[in-house]
Protein backbone atom coordinates (compact mmCIF):
# COMPACT_ATOMS: atom_id res chain seq x y z
CA UNK A 1 0.00 0.00 0.00
CA UNK A 2 2.77 2.20 -0.54
CA UNK A 3 2.36 5.69 -0.85
CA UNK A 4 -1.24 5.38 0.48
CA UNK A 5 -1.31 6.62 4.19
CA UNK A 6 -3.76 5.61 6.72
CA UNK A 7 -5.32 7.37 9.96
CA UNK A 8 -4.48 4.74 12.76
CA UNK A 9 -6.81 3.10 14.79
CA UNK A 10 -7.47 5.79 17.99
CA UNK A 11 -8.01 2.80 20.35
CA UNK A 12 -4.30 1.85 19.37
CA UNK A 13 -2.58 4.90 21.39
CA UNK A 14 -1.95 5.64 25.09
CA UNK A 15 -4.84 6.89 26.94
CA UNK A 16 -5.35 9.25 29.97
CA UNK A 17 -7.89 9.38 32.87
CA UNK A 18 -10.68 11.18 31.09
CA UNK A 19 -14.10 11.00 33.16
CA UNK A 20 -16.96 12.09 30.79
CA UNK A 21 -19.46 12.14 33.06
CA UNK A 22 -17.77 14.50 35.22
CA UNK A 23 -17.35 16.59 31.67
CA UNK A 24 -20.62 16.21 30.39
CA UNK A 25 -22.46 17.24 34.71
CA UNK A 26 -19.32 19.97 34.83
CA UNK A 27 -20.96 21.40 31.46
CA UNK A 28 -24.76 20.97 32.19
CA UNK A 29 -24.09 23.46 35.11
CA UNK A 30 -22.12 25.64 33.49
CA UNK A 31 -24.11 26.28 30.59
CA UNK A 32 -27.72 26.00 32.84
CA UNK A 33 -25.63 29.16 34.64
CA UNK A 34 -24.91 31.11 31.24
CA UNK A 35 -28.71 30.38 30.61
CA UNK A 36 -30.41 31.16 33.44
CA UNK A 37 -27.88 34.76 33.99
CA UNK A 38 -28.78 35.63 30.27
CA UNK A 39 -32.34 34.99 30.66
CA UNK A 40 -32.82 36.95 34.27
CA UNK A 41 -30.63 39.68 32.72
CA UNK A 42 -31.54 39.93 29.24
CA UNK A 43 -34.64 38.11 28.84
CA UNK A 44 -36.94 37.60 25.75
CA UNK A 45 -38.80 39.50 23.22
CA UNK A 46 -42.32 39.40 22.96
CA UNK A 47 -43.97 42.24 20.78
CA UNK A 48 -47.73 41.46 20.98
CA UNK A 49 -49.61 40.11 17.90
CA UNK A 50 -50.85 42.92 15.16
CA UNK A 51 -54.83 42.02 15.47
CA UNK A 52 -57.33 43.31 12.52
CA UNK A 53 -58.27 45.44 15.22
CA UNK A 54 -55.35 47.16 15.48
CA UNK A 55 -54.37 47.53 12.27
CA UNK A 56 -58.00 49.39 11.73
CA UNK A 57 -57.18 51.88 14.71
CA UNK A 58 -53.62 52.44 13.71
CA UNK A 59 -53.58 52.92 9.95
CA UNK A 60 -57.59 52.37 9.04
CA UNK A 61 -56.55 53.72 5.12
CA UNK A 62 -54.63 50.73 5.18
CA UNK A 63 -57.25 48.22 5.68
CA UNK A 64 -59.06 49.99 3.04
CA UNK A 65 -56.71 49.87 0.41
CA UNK A 66 -55.39 46.53 1.17
CA UNK A 67 -59.59 45.15 0.80
CA UNK A 68 -59.59 47.33 -2.67
CA UNK A 69 -56.02 45.48 -3.84
CA UNK A 70 -57.91 41.72 -2.86
CA UNK A 71 -60.73 42.86 -4.45
CA UNK A 72 -58.56 44.30 -8.02
CA UNK A 73 -56.58 41.56 -8.10
CA UNK A 74 -53.26 43.62 -7.47
CA UNK A 75 -52.63 42.29 -4.26
CA UNK A 76 -49.52 39.87 -3.74
CA UNK A 77 -51.69 37.26 -2.89
CA UNK A 78 -54.64 37.61 -5.69
CA UNK A 79 -51.30 37.73 -7.84
CA UNK A 80 -49.04 35.22 -5.74
CA UNK A 81 -50.00 31.52 -7.68
CA UNK A 82 -49.36 28.51 -6.56
CA UNK A 83 -49.43 27.21 -3.52
CA UNK A 84 -52.80 29.68 -3.52
CA UNK A 85 -54.27 29.94 -6.99
CA UNK A 86 -53.13 30.07 -10.78
CA UNK A 87 -52.68 33.76 -11.17
CA UNK A 88 -48.88 32.74 -12.21
CA UNK A 89 -46.48 30.47 -12.47
CA UNK A 90 -44.67 31.84 -9.27
CA UNK A 91 -40.45 31.66 -9.10
CA UNK A 92 -38.72 29.37 -11.38
CA UNK A 93 -35.42 28.42 -11.30
CA UNK A 94 -34.34 28.38 -15.00
CA UNK A 95 -36.84 25.92 -17.02
CA UNK A 96 -38.11 24.44 -13.48
CA UNK A 97 -40.91 25.72 -11.83
CA UNK A 98 -41.26 23.74 -8.73
CA UNK A 99 -44.06 26.10 -7.32
CA UNK A 100 -46.09 25.34 -10.11
CA UNK A 101 -45.34 21.63 -10.40
CA UNK A 102 -46.32 21.29 -7.07
CA UNK A 103 -49.82 22.81 -7.84
CA UNK A 104 -52.64 24.69 -5.70
CA UNK A 105 -52.46 23.18 -2.01
CA UNK A 106 -54.11 25.87 -0.51
CA UNK A 107 -56.81 27.30 -2.44
CA UNK A 108 -57.44 31.30 -1.65
CA UNK A 109 -59.58 33.45 -3.93
CA UNK A 110 -58.68 36.93 -2.55
CA UNK A 111 -61.34 38.86 -2.90
CA UNK A 112 -63.54 36.24 -1.85
CA UNK A 113 -62.45 34.42 0.57
CA UNK A 114 -59.95 37.95 2.22
CA UNK A 115 -62.75 40.27 1.66
CA UNK A 116 -66.39 39.52 -0.39
CA UNK A 117 -67.08 36.28 2.47
CA UNK A 118 -66.14 38.31 5.47
CA UNK A 119 -68.06 41.57 4.84
CA UNK A 120 -71.14 39.66 3.90
CA UNK A 121 -71.63 38.56 7.45
CA UNK A 122 -72.47 42.36 8.26
CA UNK A 123 -76.40 42.59 8.37
CA UNK A 124 -77.23 46.59 7.52
CA UNK A 125 -78.80 46.57 3.76
CA UNK A 126 -75.94 49.29 2.25
CA UNK A 127 -73.54 46.25 2.72
CA UNK A 128 -75.66 43.81 1.27
CA UNK A 129 -76.59 45.25 -1.49
CA UNK A 130 -73.11 46.27 -2.65
CA UNK A 131 -71.86 42.44 -1.92
CA UNK A 132 -75.00 41.42 -3.92
CA UNK A 133 -74.19 43.99 -6.50
CA UNK A 134 -70.75 42.31 -6.52
CA UNK A 135 -71.72 38.84 -6.83
CA UNK A 136 -73.99 40.10 -10.46
CA UNK A 137 -71.32 41.60 -11.61
CA UNK A 138 -69.06 40.15 -14.59
CA UNK A 139 -64.97 39.70 -13.82
CA UNK A 140 -64.28 42.29 -15.76
CA UNK A 141 -66.61 44.88 -14.48
CA UNK A 142 -65.68 44.17 -10.97
CA UNK A 143 -61.62 44.51 -12.20
CA UNK A 144 -62.75 47.58 -13.28
CA UNK A 145 -64.44 49.04 -10.20
CA UNK A 146 -61.97 48.28 -7.89
CA UNK A 147 -59.00 49.31 -9.76
CA UNK A 148 -61.04 52.52 -10.62
CA UNK A 149 -61.38 52.57 -6.74
CA UNK A 150 -57.82 51.96 -5.86
CA UNK A 151 -56.25 54.25 -8.23
CA UNK A 152 -58.37 57.21 -6.95
CA UNK A 153 -57.04 56.33 -3.20
CA UNK A 154 -53.56 56.37 -4.12
CA UNK A 155 -53.99 59.56 -5.47
CA UNK A 156 -55.04 61.08 -2.14
CA UNK A 157 -52.20 61.69 -0.37
CA UNK A 158 -53.19 59.83 2.97
CA UNK A 159 -55.33 57.56 1.66
CA UNK A 160 -58.41 58.66 3.33
CA UNK A 161 -61.67 57.22 1.26
CA UNK A 162 -63.04 60.45 2.49
CA UNK A 163 -61.06 62.36 -0.37
CA UNK A 164 -61.85 60.28 -3.10
CA UNK A 165 -63.41 61.98 -6.16
CA UNK A 166 -66.61 60.36 -7.48
CA UNK A 167 -66.54 58.01 -9.66
CA UNK A 168 -67.20 54.36 -11.60
CA UNK A 169 -66.56 52.36 -8.29
CA UNK A 170 -69.68 50.50 -8.12
CA UNK A 171 -69.97 48.83 -4.64
CA UNK A 172 -66.16 48.92 -3.69
CA UNK A 173 -66.20 51.64 -1.65
CA UNK A 174 -69.13 50.09 1.02
CA UNK A 175 -67.71 46.40 0.59
CA UNK A 176 -64.04 47.69 1.81
CA UNK A 177 -65.30 50.23 3.97
CA UNK A 178 -67.57 47.11 5.02
CA UNK A 179 -63.63 45.34 5.77
CA UNK A 180 -62.91 48.43 7.68
CA UNK A 181 -66.00 48.01 10.12
CA UNK A 182 -65.24 44.67 10.84
CA UNK A 183 -61.88 45.43 11.34
CA UNK A 184 -62.29 47.75 14.23
CA UNK A 185 -64.99 45.65 15.38
CA UNK A 186 -62.41 42.64 15.84
CA UNK A 187 -64.30 40.22 13.77
CA UNK A 188 -62.46 39.91 11.10
CA UNK A 189 -59.63 37.75 12.71
CA UNK A 190 -62.62 35.38 13.40
CA UNK A 191 -64.37 35.64 9.87
CA UNK A 192 -60.67 34.55 8.19
CA UNK A 193 -59.52 31.84 10.61
CA UNK A 194 -62.43 30.18 12.61
CA UNK A 195 -65.40 30.62 10.35
CA UNK A 196 -65.22 26.92 8.84
CA UNK A 197 -63.81 25.34 12.12
CA UNK A 198 -64.72 25.88 15.74
CA UNK A 199 -60.79 25.01 15.89
CA UNK A 200 -59.05 28.02 14.24
CA UNK A 201 -55.59 26.86 14.26
CA UNK A 202 -54.81 27.92 10.58
CA UNK A 203 -54.51 31.90 10.61
CA UNK A 204 -52.95 31.35 7.08
CA UNK A 205 -55.79 33.77 5.37
CA UNK A 206 -55.36 36.72 7.67
CA UNK A 207 -51.84 36.43 7.42
CA UNK A 208 -51.83 36.66 4.04
CA UNK A 209 -53.97 39.89 4.26
CA UNK A 210 -52.39 41.39 7.08
CA UNK A 211 -48.81 40.87 5.02
CA UNK A 212 -50.84 42.31 1.79
CA UNK A 213 -51.30 45.69 3.65
CA UNK A 214 -48.35 47.99 4.20
CA UNK A 215 -49.04 48.42 8.02
CA UNK A 216 -46.81 45.01 9.25
CA UNK A 217 -44.10 45.81 6.85
CA UNK A 218 -43.56 49.27 7.73
CA UNK A 219 -43.55 47.86 11.57
CA UNK A 220 -41.06 45.29 10.40
CA UNK A 221 -38.96 47.90 8.64
CA UNK A 222 -38.66 50.21 11.48
CA UNK A 223 -37.18 47.82 13.56
CA UNK A 224 -34.76 46.25 11.10
CA UNK A 225 -36.62 43.05 10.36
CA UNK A 226 -37.16 43.40 6.33
CA UNK A 227 -35.37 41.03 3.99
CA UNK A 228 -32.46 43.67 2.71
CA UNK A 229 -31.65 44.71 6.21
CA UNK A 230 -30.61 41.34 7.10
CA UNK A 231 -33.91 40.60 8.90
CA UNK A 232 -33.88 36.95 8.64
CA UNK A 233 -31.57 36.42 11.36
CA UNK A 234 -33.34 39.40 13.15
CA UNK A 235 -36.40 39.30 15.80
CA UNK A 236 -37.87 42.64 17.19
CA UNK A 237 -35.62 44.38 19.67
CA UNK A 238 -32.21 43.87 20.67
CA UNK A 239 -32.26 40.03 20.82
CA UNK A 240 -29.79 37.94 18.87
CA UNK A 241 -32.38 36.38 16.71
CA UNK A 242 -31.01 33.42 14.42
CA UNK A 243 -26.99 34.45 13.35
CA UNK A 244 -27.25 30.61 12.16
CA UNK A 245 -28.82 32.41 9.03
CA UNK A 246 -26.47 34.72 8.11
CA UNK A 247 -25.48 32.74 4.88
CA UNK A 248 -29.31 32.62 3.98
CA UNK A 249 -29.74 35.94 4.21
CA UNK A 250 -26.55 37.74 2.63
CA UNK A 251 -27.29 36.76 -0.55
CA UNK A 252 -30.20 38.53 -0.69
CA UNK A 253 -28.30 41.51 0.16
CA UNK A 254 -26.01 40.84 -3.15
CA UNK A 255 -26.51 41.21 -6.72
CA UNK A 256 -28.09 39.01 -8.65
CA UNK A 257 -29.92 37.85 -5.81
CA UNK A 258 -31.39 41.35 -4.60
CA UNK A 259 -32.81 42.29 -7.87
CA UNK A 260 -34.15 38.88 -8.72
CA UNK A 261 -37.67 38.29 -9.11
CA UNK A 262 -36.70 34.61 -8.67
CA UNK A 263 -34.43 35.37 -5.69
CA UNK A 264 -36.22 33.11 -3.28
CA UNK A 265 -35.76 29.89 -4.97
CA UNK A 266 -32.31 30.97 -6.47
CA UNK A 267 -31.09 31.20 -2.83
CA UNK A 268 -32.99 28.24 -1.68
CA UNK A 269 -31.36 26.28 -4.53
CA UNK A 270 -27.93 26.89 -3.91
CA UNK A 271 -28.42 27.17 0.60
CA UNK A 272 -29.60 23.42 -0.75
CA UNK A 273 -25.79 23.33 -2.95
CA UNK A 274 -23.61 24.72 -0.05
CA UNK A 275 -25.25 22.25 2.77
CA UNK A 276 -24.59 18.91 0.50
CA UNK A 277 -21.07 20.42 -0.09
CA UNK A 278 -21.24 20.76 3.64
CA UNK A 279 -22.72 17.67 4.08
CA UNK A 280 -20.99 15.80 2.03
CA UNK A 281 -16.70 17.29 2.65
CA UNK A 282 -15.15 14.13 3.39
CA UNK A 283 -15.68 12.63 0.56
CA UNK A 284 -15.04 15.76 -2.01
CA UNK A 285 -11.18 15.90 -3.51
CA UNK A 286 -9.52 19.03 -2.58
CA UNK A 287 -12.17 20.22 -0.23
CA UNK A 288 -11.32 17.32 2.08
CA UNK A 289 -7.45 18.46 2.12
CA UNK A 290 -8.29 22.05 3.33
CA UNK A 291 -7.89 21.45 6.84
CA UNK A 292 -4.49 20.02 6.53
CA UNK A 293 -3.41 23.13 4.28
CA UNK A 294 -4.84 25.37 7.07
CA UNK A 295 -2.53 23.94 9.50
CA UNK A 296 -4.80 25.52 12.23
CA UNK A 297 -5.31 21.77 13.93
CA UNK A 298 -1.55 22.76 15.01
CA UNK A 299 -3.11 25.09 17.20
CA UNK A 300 -5.91 22.26 18.52
CA UNK A 301 -3.29 19.94 19.38
CA UNK A 302 -0.40 21.83 20.20
CA UNK A 303 0.52 20.25 23.44
CA UNK A 304 0.40 16.86 21.60
CA UNK A 305 2.56 17.60 18.64
CA UNK A 306 5.24 19.47 21.63
CA UNK A 307 5.70 16.19 22.86
CA UNK A 308 5.95 14.63 19.46
CA UNK A 309 7.46 16.49 16.92
CA UNK A 310 7.77 13.45 14.58
CA UNK A 311 4.52 13.40 13.90
CA UNK A 312 5.07 17.50 13.03
CA UNK A 313 7.70 16.07 10.39
CA UNK A 314 5.19 13.18 9.23
CA UNK A 315 2.52 16.27 8.44
CA UNK A 316 5.32 17.95 6.64
CA UNK A 317 7.42 15.13 4.38
CA UNK A 318 4.51 12.57 3.50
CA UNK A 319 2.97 14.23 0.90
CA UNK A 320 0.24 11.62 0.98
CA UNK A 321 -0.65 13.04 4.51
CA UNK A 322 -3.05 15.06 4.27
CA UNK B 1 -32.92 -31.76 19.63
CA UNK B 2 -29.76 -31.86 20.92
CA UNK B 3 -27.69 -29.16 22.67
CA UNK B 4 -25.91 -27.76 20.26
CA UNK B 5 -28.40 -27.47 17.28
CA UNK B 6 -30.50 -25.67 20.78
CA UNK B 7 -27.65 -23.24 20.59
CA UNK B 8 -27.44 -22.80 17.29
CA UNK B 9 -31.13 -22.25 17.41
CA UNK B 10 -31.01 -19.54 19.74
CA UNK B 11 -28.15 -17.55 18.31
CA UNK B 12 -30.62 -17.43 14.79
CA UNK B 13 -33.36 -15.92 16.77
CA UNK B 14 -33.92 -12.25 16.14
CA UNK B 15 -33.55 -11.43 19.69
CA UNK B 16 -30.28 -12.67 19.97
CA UNK B 17 -29.40 -10.91 16.36
CA UNK B 18 -30.20 -7.57 17.91
CA UNK B 19 -28.10 -8.33 21.31
CA UNK B 20 -25.60 -8.95 19.15
CA UNK B 21 -25.96 -5.56 16.96
CA UNK B 22 -26.23 -3.38 19.78
CA UNK B 23 -23.27 -4.56 21.56
CA UNK B 24 -21.30 -4.55 18.38
CA UNK B 25 -22.07 -0.73 17.86
CA UNK B 26 -19.35 0.19 19.75
CA UNK B 27 -16.21 -1.30 20.83
CA UNK B 28 -16.18 -3.74 23.80
CA UNK B 29 -15.59 -1.33 26.73
CA UNK B 30 -16.19 1.92 24.71
CA UNK B 31 -19.41 3.29 25.36
CA UNK B 32 -18.53 5.19 28.51
CA UNK B 33 -15.28 4.34 28.53
CA UNK B 34 -12.69 6.27 32.11
CA UNK B 35 -9.92 6.65 29.84
CA UNK B 36 -9.15 8.53 26.48
CA UNK B 37 -6.20 8.88 23.90
CA UNK B 38 -3.58 11.33 25.28
CA UNK B 39 -4.19 13.67 22.29
CA UNK B 40 -7.44 14.44 23.78
CA UNK B 41 -6.30 17.60 25.55
CA UNK B 42 -7.63 20.97 24.08
CA UNK B 43 -10.38 23.23 24.53
CA UNK B 44 -11.97 22.67 21.34
CA UNK B 45 -13.41 19.42 22.77
CA UNK B 46 -15.13 20.99 25.37
CA UNK B 47 -17.29 22.32 22.72
CA UNK B 48 -19.11 19.15 21.61
CA UNK B 49 -20.17 18.31 25.26
CA UNK B 50 -21.42 21.79 26.20
CA UNK B 51 -23.34 21.50 22.62
CA UNK B 52 -25.06 18.34 23.99
CA UNK B 53 -25.66 20.03 27.47
CA UNK B 54 -27.60 23.13 25.71
CA UNK B 55 -29.95 20.37 24.12
CA UNK B 56 -30.55 18.46 27.29
CA UNK B 57 -31.14 22.13 28.53
CA UNK B 58 -33.42 23.14 25.64
CA UNK B 59 -35.70 20.27 25.88
CA UNK B 60 -36.23 20.68 29.44
CA UNK B 61 -37.34 24.30 28.87
CA UNK B 62 -39.40 23.23 26.17
CA UNK B 63 -40.71 20.78 27.98
CA UNK B 64 -42.05 23.26 30.93
CA UNK B 65 -43.16 25.52 28.29
CA UNK B 66 -45.33 22.69 27.10
CA UNK B 67 -47.14 22.65 30.10
CA UNK B 68 -48.69 25.82 30.54
CA UNK B 69 -49.69 25.51 26.44
CA UNK B 70 -48.39 27.97 23.88
CA UNK B 71 -49.49 31.31 24.77
CA UNK B 72 -49.02 30.71 28.33
CA UNK B 73 -45.34 32.70 28.60
CA UNK B 74 -47.36 35.81 27.25
CA UNK B 75 -49.52 36.59 30.45
CA UNK B 76 -47.01 35.04 33.19
CA UNK B 77 -43.85 36.49 34.34
CA UNK B 78 -43.34 32.88 35.12
CA UNK B 79 -43.98 31.50 31.72
CA UNK B 80 -41.68 34.56 30.32
CA UNK B 81 -38.72 33.36 32.40
CA UNK B 82 -38.60 29.73 30.87
CA UNK B 83 -38.86 31.09 27.30
CA UNK B 84 -36.15 33.07 27.79
CA UNK B 85 -34.66 29.88 29.09
CA UNK B 86 -36.06 28.36 25.93
CA UNK B 87 -34.37 30.83 23.86
CA UNK B 88 -31.26 31.20 25.44
CA UNK B 89 -30.45 27.86 25.54
CA UNK B 90 -31.40 28.02 22.18
CA UNK B 91 -29.01 30.49 21.53
CA UNK B 92 -25.93 28.76 23.63
CA UNK B 93 -27.09 25.21 22.04
CA UNK B 94 -26.31 27.00 18.30
CA UNK B 95 -22.98 29.10 19.32
CA UNK B 96 -21.89 25.51 20.71
CA UNK B 97 -22.47 23.40 18.36
CA UNK B 98 -20.69 26.06 15.56
CA UNK B 99 -17.70 26.05 17.44
CA UNK B 100 -17.82 22.21 17.59
CA UNK B 101 -18.42 22.16 14.33
CA UNK B 102 -15.29 24.62 13.11
CA UNK B 103 -13.04 23.00 14.99
CA UNK B 104 -13.70 19.34 13.88
CA UNK B 105 -13.03 21.13 10.57
CA UNK B 106 -9.77 21.87 11.16
CA UNK B 107 -9.13 19.23 12.61
CA UNK B 108 -10.57 16.90 9.25
CA UNK B 109 -12.32 14.88 11.98
CA UNK B 110 -13.60 12.71 9.52
CA UNK B 111 -10.52 10.89 8.91
CA UNK B 112 -10.31 7.56 9.76
CA UNK B 113 -13.71 6.16 8.68
CA UNK B 114 -15.65 8.82 10.34
CA UNK B 115 -17.49 10.29 7.48
CA UNK B 116 -20.60 8.75 8.70
CA UNK B 117 -19.57 10.98 11.89
CA UNK B 118 -19.54 14.10 10.63
CA UNK B 119 -22.60 13.26 7.82
CA UNK B 120 -24.68 12.91 11.21
CA UNK B 121 -23.46 16.14 12.37
CA UNK B 122 -24.00 18.28 9.66
CA UNK B 123 -27.80 16.78 9.71
CA UNK B 124 -28.29 17.84 13.22
CA UNK B 125 -27.55 21.22 12.39
CA UNK B 126 -29.43 21.46 9.99
CA UNK B 127 -32.77 19.92 11.57
CA UNK B 128 -32.00 21.64 14.59
CA UNK B 129 -32.11 24.97 12.21
CA UNK B 130 -35.30 23.40 11.21
CA UNK B 131 -36.45 23.09 14.42
CA UNK B 132 -35.24 26.23 15.71
CA UNK B 133 -36.77 27.92 12.90
CA UNK B 134 -40.31 26.74 13.82
CA UNK B 135 -40.16 27.35 17.46
CA UNK B 136 -39.92 31.35 16.16
CA UNK B 137 -43.49 30.19 13.85
CA UNK B 138 -45.11 29.27 16.96
CA UNK B 139 -44.57 32.41 19.29
CA UNK B 140 -48.12 33.90 18.68
CA UNK B 141 -46.57 37.31 18.71
CA UNK B 142 -45.42 39.67 16.24
CA UNK B 143 -42.26 37.94 15.39
CA UNK B 144 -43.73 34.81 14.34
CA UNK B 145 -46.46 37.33 12.35
CA UNK B 146 -43.93 38.50 10.49
CA UNK B 147 -41.13 35.90 10.13
CA UNK B 148 -44.24 33.16 8.59
CA UNK B 149 -45.24 35.54 5.95
CA UNK B 150 -42.06 35.92 4.93
CA UNK B 151 -40.66 32.58 4.95
CA UNK B 152 -43.63 31.27 2.84
CA UNK B 153 -42.41 32.72 -0.02
CA UNK B 154 -38.73 30.71 -0.01
CA UNK B 155 -40.42 27.65 0.53
CA UNK B 156 -43.24 27.80 -1.41
CA UNK B 157 -40.87 28.98 -4.40
CA UNK B 158 -39.54 25.15 -3.66
CA UNK B 159 -42.76 23.63 -3.56
CA UNK B 160 -41.92 22.47 -0.11
CA UNK B 161 -44.89 25.18 1.08
CA UNK B 162 -47.31 23.07 -0.74
CA UNK B 163 -47.04 20.32 2.28
CA UNK B 164 -45.47 22.77 4.75
CA UNK B 165 -47.62 26.13 5.66
CA UNK B 166 -45.65 27.92 7.73
CA UNK B 167 -48.39 30.15 8.36
CA UNK B 168 -50.46 26.93 9.74
CA UNK B 169 -49.68 27.52 13.15
CA UNK B 170 -51.13 23.50 14.51
CA UNK B 171 -49.40 22.41 11.81
CA UNK B 172 -45.79 24.35 12.57
CA UNK B 173 -46.54 23.67 16.59
CA UNK B 174 -46.80 19.86 15.78
CA UNK B 175 -43.42 20.07 13.63
CA UNK B 176 -41.89 22.11 16.86
CA UNK B 177 -42.79 19.69 19.79
CA UNK B 178 -42.69 16.58 18.11
CA UNK B 179 -41.33 15.63 14.51
CA UNK B 180 -38.06 17.83 14.01
CA UNK B 181 -37.17 17.45 18.04
CA UNK B 182 -37.47 13.71 17.27
CA UNK B 183 -35.22 14.38 14.39
CA UNK B 184 -32.84 16.43 16.36
CA UNK B 185 -32.59 13.54 18.55
CA UNK B 186 -31.88 10.78 16.39
CA UNK B 187 -29.03 12.55 14.58
CA UNK B 188 -27.17 13.11 18.11
CA UNK B 189 -27.84 10.02 18.91
CA UNK B 190 -26.22 8.46 15.91
CA UNK B 191 -23.71 10.68 16.18
CA UNK B 192 -23.01 10.07 19.81
CA UNK B 193 -22.86 6.27 19.25
CA UNK B 194 -20.62 6.78 16.38
CA UNK B 195 -17.99 8.62 18.01
CA UNK B 196 -18.20 6.20 20.64
CA UNK B 197 -17.62 3.90 18.00
CA UNK B 198 -14.52 5.02 16.06
CA UNK B 199 -13.25 7.13 18.98
CA UNK B 200 -11.60 10.65 19.00
CA UNK B 201 -9.81 11.16 15.50
CA UNK B 202 -5.66 11.20 15.97
CA UNK B 203 -3.50 14.34 15.07
CA UNK B 204 -2.36 14.41 11.79
CA UNK B 205 0.73 12.32 11.25
CA UNK B 206 0.46 10.39 14.46
CA UNK B 207 0.94 7.09 14.77
CA UNK B 208 0.62 4.58 17.81
CA UNK B 209 3.58 3.76 19.65
CA UNK B 210 3.61 -0.25 18.61
CA UNK B 211 3.21 0.81 15.11
CA UNK B 212 5.38 4.19 14.83
CA UNK B 213 7.57 3.85 12.00
CA UNK B 214 5.00 1.41 9.88
CA UNK B 215 3.20 3.16 7.02
CA UNK B 216 -0.02 2.20 6.85
CA UNK B 217 -1.86 0.30 9.56
CA UNK B 218 -5.84 0.28 9.76
CA UNK B 219 -8.48 2.70 8.98
CA UNK B 220 -8.66 4.81 5.56
CA UNK B 221 -6.36 7.34 3.97
CA UNK B 222 -5.96 10.45 5.37
CA UNK B 223 -8.28 13.40 4.42
CA UNK B 224 -10.39 11.38 2.58
CA UNK B 225 -12.63 8.77 3.88
CA UNK B 226 -13.01 4.96 2.77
Amino acid sequence: MAGRVVTPDSHAFPTRRYDLVKEFVTALVVMALLVVVFAAAVGSPDEKAITMKSWAANAPFDVVATATSELAGTSTTAGYGPPYNRASDGQALGPITLQKWFGVTHPVNAATDLVINPVSTLSDSATQAAVAQWKQASADQQSTWANNYANALGKVSDGDPAKVATGDYGPVPVIAAGELTLAKGGSLDGLLTTSSTFYGTDPTNALLLLADGSYMANIANAENLSGDQWGMMNESGHYPGQPWLWLYTFWYQIPPFSTSDNADVQVMALMMLLSLVFAFVPWIPGLNKIPHGLKLYRLVWRNWYAQHPEAVTATQTTPTRV
Amino acid sequence: MSAAEEQAGENRSWSSAVVRWVSGLVPRGQWLPDRQPGYVASWIYVFGVSALASLVLVIASGLVLTVGGVTWWHTSSLGHFVNSLHLWSVEFFFATMVIHLWGKFVMASWRGGRGLTWLTGAFSFFVSIGTAFTGYLIQTNFDSQWISTQAKDGLNSTGVGSQFNVMDFGQMVLYHVALLPLGVLVMVGLHVVLVRRRGVVPPFGAEPPAEAGVEAVSGSSEGGVK
